[in-house]
C-alpha cells in the first residue's frame, strides 16, 4: 500500500464526509450554563449515594452501629 | 489578581468571563468532532461544567484554551462512545453539508458507514486530521498524546477504513 493510495482514500473520504464549514456559535450558551450549574450543584454524586447505601446496609446488619454513629456525630 | 488565578480560586465572575471568552472556540472544536450543532452546544456546556468542577486543579500559569480543549476532546470522545450504538451516525441528515454530488451516493454511503464503524478514538483522530485537516500538533495536545501517536491512530484508521471498504466492494 503506497502513499498515493492513501492520499486517494483521504480525498475520497473528504468528498463523502465534507468538513464542517461554518462552525460559528449562533447564540450565547451562558443561560444553559447557569441551568447546568444549578442542577450540578444540587445533584448528589455517586460517591455520596454509595456512602449513604453503605451506612444504611451497615445499620441493617448491625443496629448497634447507629449508637456508635450518633456518638461520632 | 489575574483572571485565571481568580477562576482557580473559585470566583464565579471569573468563570463567567472565561466562559464568554472561550465558549465559541470550545464549541467550534467540539462541532468538528461530533458534527452535530445541537449535540455540540450541549457538550460545550458539559465541558465548562467539568472545567468548573476541576477549577482547583487548574494551574493559572498555563494556557486556559489548551486545557479547555483537552477537556472538550474528552467530553466529545465520551459522546462518540455512547453514540456508537447507532449503526450509521454519519448519514446525510446528521452531516453539516451533504456529500459531494460528484461521487455516487452508494459510494458515499459506504464510506460514511465504514467510517462510523471505526472505534471512537480512531474516528476522532481521523475526523480532525483527515476531514477537518487540523494541525497534528493541535490534535496531539488536545488528546494528550504525542504527534507520533496521532499519526499512528490516523494510519490505523486509514488501514481499517480501506479493509472495510474492500469488504463493501468499494475500491478507492
Amino acid at each position: 500500500m503506497n502513499r498515493h493510495e492513501n492520499e486517494k482514500l483521504e480525498t475520497l473520504l473528504r468528498t463523502a464526509i465534507v468538513p464542517i464549514g461554518d462552525s460559528e456559535l449562533k447564540h450565547d450558551l451562558w443561560p444553559q450554563m447557569l441551568v447546568r450549574l444549578e442542577v450540578g450543584v444540587a445533584r448528589l454524586s455517586w460517591f455520596d449515594w454509595a456512602l449513604a447505601a453503605l451506612v444504611a446496609a451497615w445499620i441493617l446488619v448491625d443496629p448497634q452501629t447507629i449508637l456508635a454513629l450518633l456518638y461520632q456525630l | 489578581m489575574e483572571l485565571l488565578e481568580r477562576f482557580s480560586r473559585g470566583e464565579p465572575e471569573a468563570f463567567e468571563t472565561l466562559f464568554r471568552q472561550f465558549q465559541a472556540a470550545v464549541y467550534a472544536w467540539v462541532l468538528r468532532i461530533v458534527r452535530d450543532r445541537s449535540a455540540a452546544e450541549d457538550l460545550t456546556v458539559e465541558t465548562f461544567w467539568r472545567i468548573y468542577r476541576a477549577r482547583a486543579r487548574f494551574d493559572p500559569s498555563r494556557p486556559f484554551e489548551a486545557w479547555a480543549r483537552r477537556i472538550a476532546t474528552n467530553v466529545a470522545l465520551d459522546y462518540l462512545k455512547t453514540a456508537r450504538v447507532e449503526l450509521v451516525p454519519w448519514t446525510d441528515s446528521r452531516a453539516e453539508r451533504p456529500p459531494d454530488p460528484a461521487i455516487r451516493s452508494e459510494v458515499a454511503a459506504g464510506i460514511q458507514r465504514a467510517f462510523s464503524e471505526l472505534s471512537p478514538k480512531l474516528r476522532l483522530a481521523a475526523t480532525l486530521a483527515l476531514i477537518e485537516q487540523q494541525p497534528y500538533n493541535e490534535i496531539a495536545e488536545a488528546l494528550g498524546i504525542s504527534v507520533a501517536g496521532v499519526r499512528v491512530r490516523v494510519f490505523r484508521a486509514v488501514q481499517k477504513l480501506r479493509r472495510r471498504l474492500k469488504i463493501l466492494g468499494i475500491e478507492p
